[in-house]
């Protein structure tokens, strides 16, 4: 696999997320970090799996389940890697990516960081993707984005706020594990995310991305 | 039959294991299990890895009880190693043990599937090794990536066993030996969630498809593996998986 071939495509590889890597979230939870189970705050990065039936293209309807009714749009922006990195270099991370994704990570609201919480995040569609944009004057650090809901904005932030920035997230995940050409990482969920129920129309709006839209509906008859 | 993904001259191929260990090709030639590198015995799908599944390795790790539901986590393709592979253990490590399970791979795309008909989607059973590096936990998604989503730290093989081959994967032994000495002996039959209820769990709230592998737990007697320690891993009718611990 090139780097170029990545470019228009939906990513196949392995999609990695980040969490608690904003500062602010990490900073509102810090005396609950102190405390068991957690007893002292994160030190490696907190790293989930979207799973590949989670997948869905721009425009896609998400169903939830009837119960709880809401989910939790945990917008983000991912780097696709184009390179194989293995125990990099931050100041070389960049060289690794390929482009970026508009990443809507659907879930379950939930505010527990103990166990993986896979049957809230792993859901069927849970993860609204844009095809691989080559944005090389993308930068994190000077971006934002904001979430629509049924033309009202229901959220605003951007990526100045992480723990780690990309290049240092991606020489601290190599350290331990291989990112292959074709997956993602996620450069980490924001504080305050929104909480939506059913919603027409979900815009995720990325500066200097563009836009990711998919709708959100309750499934209907009876939950397993 | 027993099925297995093999490197040789270059190439990979498709193998079928005859019953006096020796190795089918695809293309008719038959080889020794020291003349191929061997690979992960299937194309990997999601990686589904379950935690406190066993009564006494909870004890074991001084946990209370059994979760409420079942403790799951995930793991990249990255993570796997096939049979007569290397693991690594960084090294600062203090204490880094094997975990012998029974690995399940599905099938058959499934979704809301009731246990009674659970075994319909299941493809085959494999036997994996869930390393875990303990110097490296933390309570936040644990356990956490670093732990057990590391390059190569999960051995699985050394073939898949077809399912009609093994009908009942809930009595089954498992056992470890490093260096040949026999350091975990348990059984499936102490599952706290078997087979069929997994996939009635997984199947509850996300679809499972063909490929997707469930690593379903291990028993107690887990034990710490040095540099140079050879660990074989065995599931009862399955097969024996070896794996050699190195160092930096």
């Amino acid at each position: 696999m090139n780097k170029s071939s990545l470019i228009g495509t939906i990513p196949t590889g392995t999609i990695y997320g980040v969490v608690l890597n904003d500062r602010r979230t990490q900073e509102r939870l810090c005396d609950e970090f102190d405390q068991p189970p957690y007893k002292s705050p994160p030190v490696a990065p907190v790293m989930y799996i979207k799973t590949s039936n989670t997948v869905v293209g721009d425009g896609a309807a998400v169903r939830i389940p009837q119960e709880p009714g809401v989910v939790r749009i945990d917008a983000t922006v991912g780097a696709v890697i184009g390179q194989s990195a293995t125990a990099i270099k931050a100041e070389d991370a960049l060289d690794h990516v390929a482009g970026y994704v508009i990443v809507s990570d659907v879930t379950l609201p939930h505010e527990n960081y103990y166990r993986p919480v896979v049957p809230l995040r792993c859901r069927d569609g849970f993860c609204p993707i844009s095809t691989v944009m080559a944005a090389p004057e993308f930068d994190p650090a000077t971006s934002s984005l904001a979430v629509l809901a049924d033309g009202q904005l229901v959220f605003q932030g951007d990526f100045s706020h992480f723990v780690r920035d990309l290049p240092q997230l991606m020489q601290d995940v190599t350290e331990f594990m291989t990112l292959n050409p074709g997956d993602v990482l996620m450069l980490g969920l924001l504080e305050g995310a929104p909480i939506v129920g059913k919603t027409a129309s979900i815009h995720i709006e990325v500066d200097g991305l563009g836009v990711l839209r998919h709708s959100v509906e309750i499934e209907s008859g009876v939950t397993a | 039959m027993k099925h297995a993904r093999v490197m040789y001259e270059g190439q990979v191929h498709d193998a079928v294991a005859e019953d006096n260990g020796a190795l089918r090709l695809a293309d008719g030639r038959l080889l020794g299990e020291q003349d191929v590198r061997w690979l992960p015995p299937f194309e990997v799908g999601t990686i589904f890895t379950l935690g406190l599944n066993y009564a006494d390795h909870i004890k074991e790790l001084d946990f209370k009880k059994a979760p409420e539901n079942p403790l799951v986590f995930l793991k990249g393709p990255n993570a796997l190693v096939g049979h007569r592979e290397r693991t690594r253990r960084p090294a600062d490590v203090k204490y880094m043990h094997y975990e012998c399970e029974l690995a399940v791979v599905i099938g058959k795309e499934c979704r809301n599937v009731k246990r009674d008909q659970a075994y319909e989607y299941v493809r085959g059973y494999t036997v994996a090794n869930d390393y875990a590096i303990r110097d490296y936990l933390e309570n936040y998604y644990r356990p956490n990536m670093r732990v057990k989503g590391r390059d190569a730290c999960t051995p699985i093989g050394p073939w898949l066993v077809d399912a009609e081959d093994v009908p009942d994967p809930m009595d089954l032994a498992i056992r470890t030996w490093i260096n040949g000495e026999l350091k975990q002996d348990g059984s499936t039959r102490d599952m706290v969630c078997d087979v069929a209820g997994l996939i009635e769990y997984l199947s509850s709230f996300m679809t499972l498809s063909p490929g997707d592998v469930l690593l379903t737990g291990t028993p107690k007697g887990v034990a710490d593996c040095r540099a140079g320690d050879v660990v074989v891993t065995e599931v009862e009718q399955i097969g024996r998986l070896e794996n050699t611990i190195y160092t930096d």
